[in-house]
Formats: C-alpha cells, structure tokens, sequence
C-alpha cells in the first residue's frame, strides 16, 4: 500500500515551454516520511501539485494504494498543505464555511492544533500566518486522509511554531499510519523528520 | 563613527474602534531602540506577526493613517520627521520589500529598476547594477511572473542598490528560498554594508540572520528582549528565556517546543510579554520589566539566562 508516482512528466502551458519534471519516480508506504530535497526550481511543488491532483501529468500516473487517483471520487486521498496558506483559502469565505465544504472535522483535532472557535466565523486576512496554517492542517487532516504532501508548510513561521506543528504533525502522521511527504529547504530539519530522503536532482 | 540610524523608545499603536464610538488605542511596537553604525548589519529577529514590519514601515513613514508613533528616530545625526523621510526615501533610504508583489507585474525588469527613467545614464546604472547581481542583460526584458524566486529577490536588490542607499532596510528577504539561494540574497546585503551602508534586516529566521548580522536583537510580542553581538547567539551565549525557547526549538538542537503562542496586540499585561509561557516565571515579572545591560548586551528579563540568582 503506497502513493506511487510512475514516470510523471509535466510542463506548463506558455510561451517558454519547459519540462518542470521529466519521468519522475517516486513511491511513499503508510507510516514513510520521504523528504524531498534539491534546490528551487526543480519541480518539488509541482510534483506535490500532481500528486495531490491539483495539475494533471501530461505524461505517467499517480498511484493511490494501487489505484489510479483520478478514478478516486470525492475527498481526495491525498492532501496537500501549502508554503502560503493564505493562497489556499477563498479569502471571501468564512474559514468555517471552508472548513465544512470538506465534510466533518474532530473537535478534538482542533483543539489540538489550538484553533479557537471564534476563527471559525472570521475571514482568512483576519488571522496571522501561523494561525491560518494550523487551520488548513486541520482542513488536511480530514478523515479519509491517507497521505499528507507538506510544502515547505514552515518556513514563514518562527522556530517555536515550526517544533510545535511538526511534533504534532509527527503524532497525527504516527496516529493514523499516513505517508507523509516532506518538501524543505532546511536541511537539519528534512534530517529530523523524514525516514529517507529523495533528492528530485539526481 | 557616527550612526546611521538611531531609534530611540519607538512606540506605535493603532486606533481601533470598540462598541459604539469607543476608541482603543492598541500598541504594537512598544520602547524599541536600535542603532546601526556604517557598515554594520543589524536583524530585528521576531516571528510574523510580532510588529516588526511596521519597524520598518514607521522609519520610512508610510505607517496607515490610523497609527501613532511616539520616540525619536535619528537619520544622520538629524531628526527624520516625515517630511525628511518622505524626501530620503527610495534614495537615501531604501526599502527590500518582503513580497515579490512589489514588483509592477505589468512591466518589464529594465523599466522597474530604473523608475521609468530612460535616458542613457539610468540605462547604464541598471545593467551595472543587475549585473552586480549575477543577473543578464537578458532579464531587463522579462515580465516578474518569468523570474525564479531567487532571481526576483535579486532584482528588488539591484532595484534598491541602484540608489547608492545609506540605510538598506531588508523586511523578511528570504522566505522561499533554497539555502544557496538564500545565502547568496543575504550575502548581497553584507556587501552593501561593507560598502559603508547600514543594512536593517527583518526576519523570523534566527539562524539565517546569524551567517551575516553583526548585532541581533530579538522581538517579543512588540518589545525587544535582547540585543547581542550576533557572535554571542552562535557561541551559545544566550541571554533571555525566549531566545533560549527559539535555540531549543532548532530541529539540529533539541526541536522542543515551549507551549503557547505569542500574545498579539492588545493581549499584552503590563508585565513580561513572555511570563505566560516563560519556565521561570515569577510574580514579579508580572510588574513592567525594564530594558537593562548585561554582559555587553541589552536584555529585558529579572531572571536572564547565565545569571545566578
Ligand atoms: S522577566 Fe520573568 S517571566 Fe519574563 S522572561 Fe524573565 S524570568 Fe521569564
């Protein structure tokens, strides 16, 4: 049981066409923490974006548990938490509106990750970086969820923010025997978290 | 030599409206003082939403309308009054602002660098200056959205370094980047500094401001806590709680992380900012905690790391 990656190949539409990722190959198990590694530029987000569905390849597929992702129906099985939150919500919805269109979500995840109530009836511009991440992993870490793609999920925030989510990242990922796929800049801190890392270069 | 900028007990705070008509007035930067000398690199290290982007803005004086600023700030060894701002700024003084959406997307590299001039001499500067920065000629032509992360940080650089500054006032310059990346955009800083410019550098990243800072000084929901020679953070010599929470919580050292979250604007007691979360809280930390000297540094503690009590 993995998230596989098989031969992706993906370019962007535009006048200087060029291959963001030629036949990558990347495999995840239940309970692994790859992380990515390589300088900017070499397609780390758009790998994450193909594996969580939100571009489609233009060449090779991406496996779920064996099963081809786009015949997966509804919440996807394969969430993706981003550099900047504030690009991954509707800046005109309620972040509560935001947080029910993907189903139920535990009180006790909440709570866990501190979220106060009261955020739930405010706009995203209305909370700091910090507080919006925390909201979208909890928007992530939704039932169903089988494999977690993190990109660069810490690096806006402060050192003590950073330990805080990633400890408790770490427990979720533990908890529920998710895949996790670490994308990051910060060396020591891909060594700290992940179980192998891949460097996307070579 | 004399300093370049001093800052001297900034205050800003915000006007909010409450119920009805109620006013409240909401500090966000309380007591903050900072000097930098030419050729000196200072970090303001905070994390987002601690204040320390309106530092930079009340320097330059393009705080929003509904904000206060209280204390002196001195540009050469003259008082910068808003009108004097406003006349040094984008010359003397120059902004690197923190998002690439500074830059006009509509128009090309060439033309932002030079401000719309078009005469010989400005084309000449600009090349120059790309060049400095490891940029072609080739990227005057390119709109913003075909520059990589790295290369649109290197041309806000080359677009503010074209001005021959005195004061660089660098906000959050690195987010994004890869490592190299990151240090080749700080390095550019160092150079501006060694040229004899002051270099401001706001950032929420400790370590990267430690490869090229001279001094740090670390802020706390509005308030700085300590002022160091960078030198005294890398040999471990760290004297305030809250530095010693963000040295802990480093994936490399322990990546233990101290409870809670910063307090923000308006949820600060009189007392210490950091007594809610401080493992060495005392009742008297409760009462205003004054700014004292100690070991060459300044700190903003009863009880500081390293000191017997
Ligand atoms: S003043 Fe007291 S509460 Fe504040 S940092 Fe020092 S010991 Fe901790």
């Amino acid at each position: 049981m993995s998230l596989e990656a098989k031969q992706l190949t993906f370019g962007y539409r535009g006048k200087n066409r060029k291959r963001v990722l030629e036949s990558v190959d990347l495999t995840v198990a239940h309970g692994e923490r790859l992380g990515l590694a390589g300088p900017s530029g070499r397609g780390k987000t758009t790998l994450c974006k193909l594996l969580s569905g939100f571009e489609a390849p233009d060449g090779g597929t991406v496996l779920v548990d064996g099963k081809p992702l786009r015949d997966y129906r509804g919440i996807c099985p394969v969430q993706m938490i981003w550099q900047h939150p504030e690009t991954a919500v509707d800046p005109l919805m309620k972040l509560g509106d935001t947080l029910r269109e993907g189903g139920p979500v535990e009180e006790e995840l909440l709570e866990a990750l501190h979220i106060q109530p009261a955020w739930l009836e405010r706009y995203p511009a209305e909370l700091s970086g910090g507080e919006l991440q925390r909201f979208c992993i909890a928007r992530a870490l939704r039932p169903g969820v089988q494999y977690l793609l993190c990109d660069e999920i810490t690096a806006m925030l402060d050192l003590i923010t950073q330990a805080q989510i990633w400890t408790f990242l770490l427990e979720q990922v533990e908890r529920r025997d998710l895949g996790l796929v670490i994308v990051s800049h910060n060396a020591p801190l891909l060594e700290r978290l992940c179980t192998r890392i891949q460097d996307l270069d070579k | 030599m004399e300093p370049i900028l001093q800052v001297k007990d900034l205050s800003i705070s915000f006007t909010q409206y409450g119920r009805g008509t109620r006013q409240v007035l909401l500090p966000v930067i309380q007591d903050l003082s900072l000097t930098i000398r030419p050729g000196q690199v200072v970090a303001v290290v905070g994390s987002s939403g601690s204040g320390k982007s309106l530092l930079a803005h009340g320097i330059l004086g393009i705080l929003p309308y509904n904000s206060h600023m209280a204390g002196e700030i001195t540009f050469l060894g003259q008082p910068l009054t808003p009108k004097r701002a406003e006349a040094v700024r984008g010359t003397e003084i120059v902004l690197v602002p923190q998002g690439v959406t500074y830059l006009d997307p509509l128009m090309k590299v060439g033309p932002q660098i030079r401000k719309g001039r078009r005469d010989q001499k400005a084309r000449q500067a600009s090349r120059t200056a790309l060049k400095r920065y490891g940029l072609g000629e080739e990227v005057e032509s390119l709109y913003p959205f075909e520059l990589s992360g790295g290369m649109a940080r290197r041309v806000l650089i080359a677009t503010a370094a074209a001005e021959t500054p005195k004061l660089v006032i660098a906000d959050e310059p690195t987010p994004g980047l890869d490592a190299r990346s990151a240090q080749r955009v700080l390095g550019h800083f160092r150079e501006l500094a060694d040229g004899g410019a002051g270099v401001l550098l706001i950032t929420h990243d400790l370590e990267l401001a430690l490869t090229i800072a001279d001094r740090v000084a670390v802020f706390y929901a509005g308030e700085t806590v300590e002022e160091a020679d960078a030198a005294d953070f890398t040999a471990g010599k760290l004297r305030h709680p809250y530095t010693r929470a963000l040295w802990n919580a480093l994936p490399q050292n322990g990546f233990v992380p101290i409870p809670g979250a910063q307090p923000g604007p308006g949820e600060v007691g009189k007392g210490c900012p950091f007594a809610p979360r401080c493992p060495k809280q005392r009742p008297e930390c409760l009462s205003p905690v004054s700014y004292r000297e100690l070991e060459g540094g300044l700190v903003r503690c009863l009880y500081p790391e390293g000191e017997m009590v």
